[in-house]
């Protein structure tokens, strides 16, 4: 599904200072019964946001007016469990467009790479300056560049680079995504194919 | 010669391209979809107007969101339903193998793929399910993908994935009295963390895992992701192969021939370099419990609920879990309050676990504060459950036998955990709610969990 490209995102971020986050918090198993891609942003975190009464928990990030932003901003080890996409979907379709942490879950970069998230890995201590600055300035901006690979906080001399494969930064600087790679070299993939024993 | 790793002998041999500074185009040998992850990879394929490549490759099974019991009756909830329905259209549009609700093949997408025969030593098989690692038991090369990947896999064969770290974990010496391969897999995902094992590919060596049934070794393969390895892999030996023979989708006659020819290969090179080894003394391994929400959260069933260590948790992330489950640092295990039983799962959902369970439930009968669910991971195990006379065994228990699916292990059908109450649950994951919004879960093994079913509390097997 084509994405919106990324280059160069200046925004405001929410703080998520939780670790360990993984996919069944993002969206709860109940809620992947569709057969299309819809809605999905409106389970985002829905056990956190929403108590089993089904009222907004008001002190969550989400739901704190104060924070606001297209960057997630998450504790270390994000996106650990199940493979599903539909995670990434949510937090894509929620608004946001990157989510930075000091760690990631392979399954869920590899998702986010493929739909136009983008996940930047940076340090723990960089990490815990975010969340502070966050929580000194909740509106302060933050500017994530991909074409450098720099994250910085606006007002702060600190910045940070992170690393992605040019091969998957190339794409999310086009809004392309591997089908259309993989389509492109049909001819070998049947050659190899025709090679295998079973 | 260049020394190879088990890993890298197969990886290497489905890589249709290497990019330079990219990922690599790897072929995909064996492809398996269910209901939930593949619909909107369909969707795609129509908008760009797409065919499948090679349908012949690609099988289908529900799973996921399918009731447990009654399934010849229709499936009241309407978006169920429809998941289901569409699956069935998509796979008979392509021209798909689809094992719907009650076809003899039916079951757990990762027990049937073995069951079948479609699992293979030396394959690269993938679905649209983190556990896909349970068919590394077989030294296959087996992960989990995303949605967008199943596209790509029904589109082209291929999928685009830098090659993973390698990681070898040894355990040699004789494994202590009721500890069962589950206790060794938590045992390890204890000792690595949820994340200790991300960005690699785990091989399992040492006679602990080399002595355990085909079973076991997909118990264990199958907890790789849960510390974050992509995969995990076991080197195939005569098991295997004894396994592997005669199943519905294995090679036959000389194919078969060639094939164990080619399987007898695949081993790690003596000499070859992992990027990362741990070695782990078998005795010092117990049955194991979680007392947390999430699977490294595992101790000794023995053992009391640990301080913080700020080597893996801050102590918010610790002290918030905790309070989820309603437990205090220090507490003991043993003797926590039990309401519900879990037996089933992708990890723990095989004949071997039904025969561990009821071999200790039998002369007992069920705690009256426990309902228990026993669900098998196919229409084969349960059929082996029948004349194998594990039912009779159950039922005099006061235990019912359910029909297979993932139920309880994701809650997505009606199979939920209440809010608050506490489950001792063979599946895989503890996560906040993942067994139902609120429900707390104790994963544990099926000897562990039979006991509990039997006492109503956490029980030492060893102990009854």
């Amino acid at each position: 599904m084509p994405y919106e490209k990324f280059t160069i995102l200046e925004s405001s971020g929410v703080p998520l200072e939780i670790e360990n986050v993984d996919t069944d918090q993002i969206i709860p198993a109940r809620f992947l019964k569709a057969t299309e891609r819809k809605d999905f942003d409106k389970n985002l975190f829905r056990d956190w946001r929403y108590n089993q009464q089904n009222k907004l928990v008001k002190d969550f990030v989400l739901n704190d007016r104060k924070y606001s932003g297209k960057i997630l901003v998450a504790g270390k080890n994000f996106g650990s469990g199940s493979s599903r996409e539909h995670a990434v979907w949510a937090i894509y379709d929620y608004g946001f467009r990157c989510v930075i942490s000091s760690f990631f879950a392979d399954i869920f970069k590899n998702n986010c790479l493929n739909i136009g998230v983008l996940p930047v890995q940076i340090s723990a201590q960089f990490l815990q300056l975010i969340f502070d600055s966050i929580k000194n300035k909740p509106k302060i901006k933050l500017k994530v560049n991909l074409v450098e690979q720099e994250v910085s906080i606006f007002g702060i001399p600190q910045k940070e680079k992170f690393e992605i494969n040019p091969y998957k930064k190339g794409n999310m600087i086009n809004g392309y995504d591997d089908i259309d790679y993989l389509l492109s070299m049909k001819s070998e993939i049947k050659n190899f194919a025709n090679k295998r024993p079973f | 010669m260049i020394k190879k790793t088990l890993f890298d002998k197969i990886w290497d041999s489905h890589v249709v391209k290497k990019i330079e500074n990219g990922p690599d185009v790897l072929f995909i040998d064996r492809h398996l979809i269910h209901e939930v992850t593949s619909p909107v990879a369909f969707l795609g394929l129509k908008n760009r107007r797409l065919n499948v490549m090679y349908p012949n490759l690609t099988f289908a099974t529900a799973d996921h969101n399918t009731p447990t019991i009654n399934q010849h009756l229709p499936i009241k909830d309407p978006l169920s339903a429809k998941q289901l329905r569409t699956l069935k259209y998509n796979t008979n549009k392509h021209d798909i193998v689809f094992w719907g609700l009650g076809h003899k093949n039916n079951g757990i997408v990762h027990v049937i793929g073995p069951e079948s025969g479609i699992t293979l030593p030396g394959t690269t098989i993938v679905c649209g399910d983190s556990h896909t690692s349970t068919h590394g038991a077989f030294g296959a090369v087996a992960f989990g993908i995303g949605t967008s990947e199943v596209e790509m896999v029904l589109s082209t064969q291929c999928i685009m994935q830098p090659k993973p770290k390698s990681m070898r974990i040894n355990i040699n010496g004789k494994l202590r009295d009721s500890v069962t391969p589950k206790d060794v897999a938590l045992f390890i995902i204890s000792k690595l963390s949820t994340s200790g094992a991300t960005g690699y590919f785990v091989e399992y060596s040492g006679n602990i895992f080399s002595e355990m049934s085909m079973e076991g070794r997909m118990t264990v393969c199958n907890l790789s992701i849960e510390m974050g390895a992509r995969g995990g892999l076991i080197s195939p030996d005569n098991k295997t192969i004894e396994y592997v023979k005669n199943r519905e989708y294995t090679p036959k006659g000389e194919n078969l021939s060639k094939a164990i020819e080619y399987w007898s290969k695949l081993y790690t090179d003596e000499g070859a370099v992992f990027d990362k080894e741990y070695n782990f003394n078998s005795s010092e391994i117990e049955p194991m419990v979680t007392f947390g929400t999430n699977p490294g959260m595992g101790i000794r069933i023995s053992g009391k609920i640990p301080e913080i260590d700020f080597k893996k948790d801050s102590s918010s992330s610790y002290l918030k879990s905790l309070r989820y489950m309603g437990y205090k640092i220090g507490d003991k295990m043993i003797g926590k309050k039990v309401d519900y039983v879990f037996l089933g799962s992708c990890t723990n959902g095989r004949i071997e676990d039904f025969r561990t369970f009821s071999k200790i439930t039998k002369g007992f009968k069920k705690a009256d504060n426990v309902t228990a669910w026993l669900v098998p991971g196919s229409h084969r195990v349960l059929n082996k459950i029948r004349s194998e006379g594990i039912l009779e065994d159950l039922e005099a228990s006061g235990f019912k036998v359910r029909e297979p699916g993932c139920s309880a292990c994701l809650a997505m059908n009606e199979d939920k955990i209440p809010a608050g109450k506490y489950v001792v649950s063979t599946s895989n994951r503890n996560f906040e709610g993942r067994q139902g919004p609120g429900a707390r879960t104790i994963l544990a093994s099926p000897a562990v969990a039979a006991a509990a079913a039997i006492t109503g509390e956490i029980t030492d097997p060893r102990n009854l």
